[in-house]
């Protein structure tokens, strides 16, 4: 594997074997010296088109723990604002001697643009509404370690709620937790639904109370207050009073059932319960198994790569 | 008197034949058609069809305002390497041609060039913002006979009721670009199950179907003749179709791209698939073929869109829309649809002659004492498309790579051999 | 390629070996209650676990503990390697002061065993490490020696040695 752009490029056993390698980074850092020599010598550079501190500083904590020295790049303080394009970023980037790319970018597709341009990895850490494969990654690691059934979601009943159409988040969550085996059900008003869901293989309720009893997870979004302003909503009170967690629904939940967010949380919107309240609430922990991924992830792609027979001789 | 040039032992396709023969040209005229003929300068044209010269009623030429991507030059070397000898040229350009002296700028550098004639196309509303007419009457009395505010299209339905109504008047065509703005804000890609997918905003397919709808009520209403551009919907071509049985004055073209390639191909992301409008899916594609077969689709069109590489090297919702296709377009059409030569050069010749209003001297029979405006192609050759050895100033062709079957061999403009043997000689 | 197999130790063979360097074991270190047996992932581990159970046999009452460690995240060879985590590291206690005998299967160039030491600092600091192994087959490229061995084989570079609790394999490629 030389990049990780889209979760549909993963194998079933891509993805078993990535969230097995996360176990093993997850008891790295349990340790009291969380950090192993890994990826000494290797250098990741984050590039962020758009700003996103938490996922930056995730994948950057990943790759320090791993020993990688990392390069920061924020377009915000960069040339892009000043019309260079994604290739002459990218090419300037690599010639600096950089071994993986961790991307980015509000429009859908950048990443695996730039993957032709340059010979390093490139990790997509979310573009436009296309894809957030670290995020479905650590959230489907979050999921099966709580149930215990690390290769599988089978049975399982995951409702994710909210800005389906514009979310990133959504996209690859849908299509990892439905190839573990999940039953996934959309709940969002039909405007914020994307076309063609028909295709999707999920179903689609319209409103909270016709699931919240009966899932084994329940998968708040962000919602994105701009798009009020687009008037994909009618009004955000509205919105709560169908779409939102609420003390009262959080009561009928599941003794089981899961409560996440891929953070940050907009309160009084999405989410009107204290998750501190919720029995179920792993939004700390899916942060937490942020980190663990995003190793699993950089050692996956750069820890080696095809065997030599230098390997030959019973040392394994 | 000038040299004479002789094809020799072509397969003339005219509408009302087929046949080989000798084709001798002089003074920029057919003077000859028969057997043992001589010349000056003989070409020899065994195996290849020679009919009239290809007419693109929808070039983007660039210049004036972004010579980096096209000029008229180089653009019309294109089109001559594609076996066209006229081309209509789009008015967006910088400024404009929406006033007489661009238009008479892009005319003069047509002639300057010299490869193809170059007619330019006038808009239809003011700077193409869609808020007041073009000076039609002006523009008429230099020679435009295509308006368009091509690019956009004329979103005010009382704008364009006035502009059919002078179209009527001054006896020339108003050419809509088929697209509701409002319902394609940000969009980068057919809004169809794949679009979905990627989570790129969609090109709703009824953007074009709405404006396609109501613009047929105007002809109704009018009598204005209106010309649509790039069809790319399978109910574009149903409702033009019925349009046409009723008689209105509505001519359709399509592209050779939205013939030939589908909407999935975005999943690379890569802008060289995109354009406006989008690609759609292979029911659409059917839907268009029906269309050419049954003469719903007059035309064969391009939309030679020039960028410069760097602009289509920028996200896939930033980057501009358009691809390149004169240097593609009878290979392309000819790979993608099964059409008898007859049909073939009436798709890419005659029909958009008379479109163009250029039917004096343009997608003319090969006929003693007609004008000598000549492609020799064939629909056989099988060549790799290589965007390198494209003539455009750009090489943004989706088609780079891909193994087409068709080849334009010889092109003759005015009498003057200007592509031989698939090189510009000038 | 052809390959021609020697069998250079059979079953009865290791486990005499493992029974001697467990006694070896007991006398070297007589606070025996301060060692613990760590076996290499994955060679090491069966043979850690045999001598483990033979030392907590020979010494009645001692309880030395049994751990694993995996160096898959500590090698310097990536580029030579495939990106297989082998079993994990489980280490039942904390090292800091204890006696590690790291038990591998083969010695060889070394580098495994230099990164064994640094992923059990990571555990704490043991008081000593000593290494055990079952076949010492030559090449080294680092200044480490065993202090324990079932045999020591001479080798060509090329050869591959397959140690299980069946016997010991020595394979010749040409290539």
């Amino acid at each position: 594997m030389k990049h990780l752009l889209d979760t549909h490029d993963l194998s079933i056993d891509d993805i078993v074997n990535i969230l097995d390698v996360a176990d093993r980074m997850a008891e790295v850092n349990r340790r009291q010296v969380p950090k192993v020599p890994a990826l000494k010598g290797k250098t990741i550079a984050t590039v962020f088109f758009e700003d996103s501190t938490r996922t930056r500083l995730s994948f950057e904590t990943a790759a320090r723990r791993l020993s990688a020295d990392v390069l920061t790049f924020l377009a915000s303080s960069s040339s892009v604002n000043k019309g260079e394009s994604l290739r002459d970023t990218i090419e300037t980037l690599s010639a600096m001697g950089v071994q993986a790319f961790v991307v980015r970018h509000k429009s859908s597709g950048v990443p695996l643009q730039l993957s032709q341009w340059t010979d390093a990895s490139v990790i997509n850490a979310g573009d436009g509404w296309h894809q957030h494969p670290t995020q479905g990654l650590l959230d489907a690691y979050t999921i099966t370690r709580e149930f215990g059934t690390p290769t599988s979601l089978a049975g399982r009943t995951v409702a994710i709620v909210g800005d389906i159409k514009h979310s990133r988040v959504a996209r690859s969550n849908i299509d990892l937790f439905t190839r573990l085996g999940a039953r996934v059900v959309l709940v969002a008003p039909p405007s914020l639904l994307p076309s063609h869901v028909e295709t999707w293989p999920v179903d689609v309720r319209s409103t909270m109370d016709d699931v919240i009893d009966n899932v084994d997870v329940v998968y708040l979004l962000r919602m994105q207050l701009e798009r009020m302003q687009s008037a994909s909503i009618p009004n955000l009170a509205e919105y709560t009073r169908l779409y939102a967690l609420t003390p009262e629904r959080a009561a009928v939940l599941q003794d089981h059932a899961l409560l996440m967010h891929p953070g940050p949380m907009n309160r009084g919107v999405e989410i009107t319960v204290d998750p501190a309240d919720v029995a179920g609430s792993r939004i700390l922990q899916q942060v937490t198994n942020g980190v663990s991924i995003r190793m699993a992830v950089l050692f996956t792609l750069l820890g080696g790569d095809s065997v030599s027979s230098l390997t030959a001789g019973g040392e394994a | 008197m000038s040299q004479s040039l002789l094809l020799q032992n072509v397969t003339v396709v005219n509408p009302d034949a087929v046949f080989v023969s000798d084709v001798l040209i002089q003074n920029g005229r057919v003077s000859a058609i028969g057997n043992g003929l001589t010349g000056d300068i003989v070409v020899n044209g065994s195996g290849l069809y020679a009919s009239s010269g290809f007419v693109d009623l929808h070039t983007h030429l660039r210049e004036p305002g972004k010579e980096e991507a096209e000029t008229i030059e180089s653009g019309s070397r294109a089109a001559a390497l594609g076996g066209y000898t006229a081309v209509v040229a789009m008015p967006n350009t910088d400024p404009a041609q929406d006033n007489v002296a661009t238009v008479a700028f892009v005319r003069e550098q047509g002639i300057k060039a010299g490869l193809c004639e170059v007619l330019p196309s006038g808009c239809i509303t003011v700077g193409r913002l869609g808020e007041s007419l073009a000076p039609f009457d002006q523009l008429a009395k230099v020679g435009v006979t295509l308006c368009t505010d091509d690019g956009n299209g004329v979103q005010s339905e009382s704008l364009m009721q006035q502009a059919l109504v002078a179209a009527k008047k001054l006896n020339i065509t108003m050419a809509q670009h088929c697209e509701v703005s409002e319902m394609t804000i940000g969009a980068a890609m057919h809004d169809g199950e794949c679009c979905s997918h990627l989570g790129v905003p969609g090109w709703p397919a009824e953007a074009e179907v709405q404006m396609v709808l109501r613009d047929i009520e105007l002809v109704r209403r009018t009598g204005g003749r209106l010309h649509l551009l790039h069809l790319s919907t399978a109910e574009s071509v149903a409702l033009v179709r019925d349009a046409k049985k009723e008689g209105l004055p509505i001519t359709a073209e399509v592209t050779p791209h939205h013939l030939s390639l589908q909407d999935t191909l975005l999943k690379s992301f890569n802008p060289i698939f995109k354009v406006n409008p989008p690609l759609r899916t292979p029911r659409d594609i059917e839907a268009l073929k029906e269309g050419l077969a049954d003469g719903t689709i007059d035309a064969v069109a391009t939309d030679h869109a020039p960028h410069a590489g760097h602009t289509k090297e920028q996200p896939l919702d930033v980057a501009p829309p358009g691809m390149l296709g004169l240097e593609t377009a009878l290979a392309v059409v000819n790979t993608a649809v099964t059409l008898d030569v007859q049909k073939l050069a009436a798709l890419m010749s005659w029909n958009p002659a008379r479109i163009a209003r250029l039917e004096s001297h343009q997608g003319r029979p090969l006929a003693v004492g007609e004008p000598a405006n000549i492609a020799v192609w064939d629909t056989t050759s099988v060549w790799t498309v290589q965007k390198d050895a494209l003539a455009s100033k750009s090489k943004n062709t989706p088609y780079h790579g891909m193994a087409v079957r068709g080849r334009v061999h010889h092109t003759i403009f005015n009498g003057e051999l200007v592509v031989h043997e698939g090189k510009a000689l000038k | 390629m052809t390959t021609t197999a020697v069998d250079i130790l059979g079953a009865d063979d290791v486990s005499r070996a493992i029974t001697r360097i467990s006694h070896e074991i007991v006398e070297r270190n007589p606070a025996l209650d301060s060692v613990v047996i760590v076996g290499m992932q994955t060679g090491g581990t069966w043979i850690a676990k045999r001598l483990c159970e033979s030392v907590n046999k020979i010494v009645e009452g001692a309880n030395v503990p049994l751990g694993a460690i995996d160096i898959s995240l500590y090698r310097d060879d990536y580029s030579l390697r495939p990106v297989v985590l082998s079993a994990p590291t489980d280490i039942p206690v904390d090292l800091t002061g204890r006696t590690v005998v790291l038990v591998d299967d083969v010695l060889f160039t070394g580098r495994t065993v230099r990164a064994a030491l640094e992923a059990l600092n990571d555990y704490g600091r043991p008081r000593a490490v000593q290494l055990a192994v079952m076949v010492d087959r030559g090449h080294r490229e680092l200044p480490i020696r065993p202090d324990y061995v079932g045999k020591n084989i001479p080798t060509h570079f090329s050869d591959e040695v397959a140690v299980g609790p069946n016997g010991v394999t020595v394979s010749a490629v040409a290539t």
